[in-house]
This record gives C-alpha cells, sequence and structure tokens, in this order.
C-alpha cells in the first residue's frame, strides 16, 4: 500500500512546550489507523496537525505533493470531533454543510447528504431540527456529514467518546461498515483498546506527544514496545526478571525465587529484561491441570475485584501476577481473597521488553 | 391630575384621528434610526464579526474603545457631527446641518459601536470549537464568518435591536444637528420636548405613548430572540 498521509518531523508546541513530536508517521491509503493513548497524550493534537487544523513545523505531504494550500487539503479530508458540533439548522443541511460549502449544487448535495444519514443508520432525522437530537443521534450526524464529502482520509477524535455503551457499540458498528464498504483511509483517537481493535488495521501508541510505537493492532496488542505501552494495552503484569539461561527454545527467567519459561528472547544485549504477561492469559484453577502450560505456580489470591464484563483477581505467586477471569467463572470457581490457587499460562504468552525505554 | 386626565385623554383623540404632527414626527424618527440601524448593522456586523474572529495586536484597545462607544453621550457626538457639518467644517460643503442626513451620521455614531461590540461578544460566545470544524469541512475566512453570523444571528439581532433601541430614543444629537424643524428633523423625542416646553401635554402624551409602543416592540424581538431554544 501507498501511504497517502506523509508527515515528516511533525512539531506542535504551546507556550514553549512540544506538546507532539512525531518525526514520522504515514497513513496507508485504504488503512484504519487507530492513535491510542491516555488522556492527555497529544492524539487529537496530532490528528489536528495531520488535518492541518493547527500551526505545525515539519512537512507534511498528500499524495506525495507537500500540503500548501491548506483549504484545498482540507477539502480532501474530513475530520469528526468529540462532539457534534452541529449548526442550528436542520439535520439534513448540517449534513449538507460540507458540500455546501463545496458549491456543490442544492439538490446534489441534499441527496448526497441523505444517502451518508441512511450510510450510519439515522435516515430518518433528515428534516429534524439539530437541536432536537439526543447525543448519540447528533454523534452519527456529524459522522454523515464527515461521509457526505466523499473524503480521501476520514478522520476521527474520539467521536464516541461521550456515548453509553450500547449507543456506542451500535454507532463503531455502523461506522466500521461504512469505511469498510468504502475502503475509505480512516484514522481514529481513541483510549479505548476494544474501540481500537475492532476497528484498526494498525495501531500507533502515542504516549506523552511521541509515537511509541505503530504497527499491526494485534502485534501491538501482543508484543508491546515498552512498559508504557504495554502497561496502556492492558498488559498488567509487568514483572522486572533476570534471565537464567536459554536454549533454542526456551528461555528460562528468574522472577525472586520463581522462574519462568517463555519462548519470546531477551531484548538483545538485556540481562535484566521486563516481562509482560497479558492477564486475560492467565488462566486459574483450584488444582494444578494438567496441561502442555510450561508455567504453572501455586499462589494466593489477594483481592477479587469486578472490573465492568470481567473479574480482576491479584495473586502472590511469589511475585505479583494479575488475572482476568468472567463472573461466571469467579463464580464457579468461588474466588476469595485468602483463597489458595494455581495459576498458569503457557510460554507463548510472556513478551519480553526492555527495562528503559530506547528512543 | 386633571392636567394628567386632560392630557391623556387628548392624546387618545390624536391617536385615533392619525394627527398629522404626531404621523410626521412618527415617520421622520422610524425613518431617521431605521436608516441609522441600518447603515450600523450593515457595517458593524462585519466589523463585529472580524473583531470576534480576528486575533492581533492591539485588539483589545480596539475593542475598549468599541465598548466606550457604546456608551458615548448623544450630546458629545451632536457636538462633534455638529462641528463637522457646519457651514465652515470639514464636511460643510455637504450642507447637511439641519437636515436629517447629519441626523443619520450622528445616530449611526451612536448605534455602530453598540453593533460593533456586541456582534463580537456574539462571535466571541461561539465554541470555538465549531470554527475548527468549519475549517475541516473546507471553509474559507470569509465562509467561516458567513456561517459564524448566521449561526450567532440571534445575539447579533439583539445587538441591531439594541443600536435602534438607543438611537430612537436619543434626543441630544438630534436636536443639535437636526434643528427640530416641522415637518422634516422633527422626530419623536425632539417633539416630545417641544410639546412639554410649550405646556401642549396632550400631543406630548400621544408622541411618548407610540415612543413606548416602539422601545417596547424593540425589547419584544430582543426578549424572543434570547428566549429562543439553543442549537447543541
Amino acid at each position: 500500500m501507498a501511504a497517502i498521509i506523509e508527515a515528516t518531523d511533525l512539531i506542535v508546541s504551546r507556550g514553549g512546550r512540544e506538546v507532539v513530536h512525531v518525526p514520522r508517521i504515514d497513513i496507508e491509503e485504504g488503512e484504519t489507523l487507530a492513535l491510542l493513548g491516555p488522556n492527555g497524550a497529544g492524539k487529537s493534537t496530532l490528528v489536528f496537525a495531520l488535518a492541518s487544523l493547527l500551526p505545525a513545523s515539519g512537512e507534511l505531504r498528500f499524495r506525495g505533493e507537500v500540503v500548501r494550500d491548506h483549504v484545498a487539503y482540507r477539502r480532501r479530508i474530513a475530520v469528526a470531533f468529540q462532539r457534534p458540533l452541529l449548526l442550528d439548522r436542520s439535520v439534513l443541511d448540517n449534513v449538507a454543510l460540507g458540500l455546501e460549502l463545496r458549491g456543490v449544487p442544492r439538490l446534489e448535495r441534499e441527496r448526497r447528504a441523505q444517502e451518508a444519514l441512511t450510510r450510519i443508520g439515522v435516515g430518518n432525522l433528515g428534516r429534524r431540527p439539530a437541536w432536537a437530537l439526543s447525543g448519540g443521534e447528533a454523534q452519527r450526524v456529524s459522522i454523515a456529514r464527515s461521509l457526505a464529502v466523499r473524503p480521501e482520509v476520514l478522520f476521527l477524535d474520539e467521536p464516541f467518546g461521550g456515548l453509553d455503551a450500547p449507543t456506542r457499540e451500535s454507532a463503531i458498528a455502523d461506522l466500521g461498515n461504512a469505511v469498510r464498504v468504502d475502503g475509505l483511509t480512516t484514522v481514529l483517537v481513541t483510549h479505548d483498546r476494544d474501540e481500537a481493535l475492532s476497528l484498526a488495521d494498525r495501531v500507533a501508541v502515542l504516549i506523552d506527544g511521541r509515537v511509541r510505537q505503530a504497527d499491526r493492532a494485534e502485534i501491538v496488542f501482543a508484543m508491546p514496545a515498552d512498559p508504557d505501552v504495554a502497561a496502556f494495552v492492558g498488559v498488567e503484569n509487568i514483572l522486572p526478571a533476570r534471565v537464567a539461561s536459554s536454549d533454542d527454545e526456551l528461555t528460562h527467567l528468574e522472577l525472586g525465587q520463581r522462574v519462568l519459561e517463555v519462548t519470546a528472547t531477551a531484548p538483545p544485549g538485556e540481562e535484566f529484561p521486563l516481562v509482560g504477561i497479558p492477564p486475560d492469559d492467565v488462566i486459574i484453577a483450584r488444582v494444578a491441570p494438567a496441561t502442555s502450560a510450561r508455567n504453572t505456580f501455586e499462589g494466593r489470591i489477594v483481592r477479587v475485584e469486578p472490573i465492568g464484563r470481567r473479574v480482576r483477581v491479584v495473586l502472590d505467586c511469589g511475585f505479583p501476577l494479575v488475572a482476568h477471569v468472567t463472573h461466571r467463572s469467579a463464580r464457579e470457581l468461588g474466588l476469595h481473597a485468602g483463597d489458595d490457587i494455581v495459576a498458569s499460562f503457557k510460554a507463548t504468552v510472556p513478551h519480553l521488553l526492555p527495562r528503559h525505554r530506547r528512543n | 391630575m386633571d392636567l394628567i386626565l386632560q392630557g391623556l385623554g387628548e392624546a387618545a383623540s390624536r391617536l385615533v384621528s392619525l394627527d398629522p404632527d404626531v404621523r410626521e414626527a412618527t415617520s421622520a424618527a422610524l425613518a431617521v434610526s431605521g436608516i441609522a440601524t441600518a447603515l450600523s448593522v450593515a457595517t458593524g456586523v462585519p466589523a463585529g464579526a472580524w473583531l470576534g474572529l480576528s486575533r492581533f495586536r492591539g485588539r483589545k484597545l480596539l475593542l475598549s474603545l468599541v465598548n466606550t462607544g457604546m456608551g458615548l453621550p448623544p450630546v458629545v457626538v451632536g457636538l462633534f457631527v455638529a462641528v463637522l457639518v457646519w457651514r465652515s467644517g470639514p464636511f460643510g460643503g455637504l450642507d447637511w446641518y439641519c437636515t436629517r442626513q447629519a441626523m443619520v451620521a450622528a445616530q449611526y455614531l451612536l448605534a455602530a459601536p453598540t453593533v460593533v461590540g456586541l456582534t463580537a461578544i456574539a462571535i466571541q460566545a461561539i465554541d470555538p470549537m465549531l470554527h475548527l470544524q468549519l475549517s475541516a469541512l473546507g471553509a474559507t475566512r470569509i465562509q467561516m464568518l458567513g456561517i459564524l453570523v448566521r449561526e450567532a444571528r440571534l445575539p447579533i439581532l439583539t445587538a441591531a435591536m439594541a443600536g435602534f433601541g438607543a438611537v430612537i430614543s436619543e434626543i441630544g444629537a438630534s436636536l443639535m444637528v437636526g434643528c427640530n424643524i416641522k415637518g422634516d428633523t422633527r422626530i419623536l423625542t425632539t417633539a416630545i420636548a417641544l410639546d412639554t416646553s410649550k405646556g401642549e401635554f396632550g400631543s406630548a402624551f400621544a408622541l411618548a405613548f407610540i415612543l413606548l409602543l416602539l422601545v417596547f416592540a424593540v425589547n419584544a424581538v430582543t426578549t424572543w430572540a434570547q428566549q429562543r431554544r439553543r442549537p447543541l
């Protein structure tokens, strides 16, 4: 795939401080790139800079050409913001606004606006005044407004942030369909890992204004590049280890008095790496199971706490370990603090990280 | 008390019979203040929108001057315009002294700062993210200005009404530059002052009633605009 947008040495400063500094970021044609990161990481700022909405230093290229005429560039892309930002007009007029600015005749822009509303699942709202919409409807209308101009790149700045869970899931599904049908190049800002996983081909993790890792979604989630990325993508178990030995198949790691067997290899020259174990991959049992898992540890439950649709179980196995299980599993196993349990995970699960971030 | 009742009775009869003096003063007031307000809106709304949207050195000073202009004493404006259009003044050649044109000029200077200042406030009150959204939709600066003015149309209508309200009720400037000529530059306020000074309370009451009606209408429109449902 060819890069549709290439940004080099992109720097956005505020009050003399660099809030975003990205040496290089490419957006490939037809991909959905999720910009993932904690609040305040600079995700929206980076999107605004890529959309040429903020003064930024560096070079921005669109289809190989340096962006000089910013209005002309913006007319080939679209941005949907966190808030719907609708005008005091009818829904149809709002959705047609981008087309109106491009001088598209009224009949044509109304037809395209109606088409965009239908695609995003709110085709019945066209004649309503914008102020009469619910939050979820308004956000869909805002996305329809972006789709109506048939952008070559669609930027979405946490467009589902303020919605309740069911509305959000259905809006994400509708957007996902609309994007996939057209093969539309999309840049999605989110701090929601599930949203990134369900929509993105590629994920760029932004922390403190820097892209720490950009790769295919499954790689970023399975093999985070550094401890901050690992912590953000949900690898709660990031433990200091020492490489005891390694052979062709396995690396043996010492964690206190315990030894882990892992298939991952330590970063070159790293004798004391960090080992990341995703909590979803830790299996809890009352008795040691006869499985192929290379790592099985007896331990004790320190804490059991529900987190949304899962239960977080904090264990002491001679080293701290967190496991995520379903509510049903927690109920059936009767998990309580103080209980003795057995935790296991496969040798392929742990991922080894450098102890210190490398720039 | 008798004097008041007598005056009110005469006012009623003058209003019912569409007294020519009352009619002339009303139409002159509406013409002068209407044109002055229209000119203030035509120039003040773009200027206010630009002032509300732009960021440049000296902008705060300019806004302070505009705000000061909103409280200009009419007699000071009257004096200023009178000197300008006086036969030997810089615009003496226009021969505007004691004409409606001079009254329009004076009232324009009174209304314009109000329109500019309130328009700037109305534009500034719009969510700054909407500016960004319009840019993202590909709006040029002129297009954005037009959309924001349309979006702020209700507060801008309030600005126009405030401007009209200020000039329809003023007397100082109009008296000084219009000379209160019957059938020409005599407007509601100057006619009320003259009739009161002559003890013709019936006529003064009739004119005052019309003036109050106009002020009420302006406030009714303004209240309606302010109470309208806000967009998202």
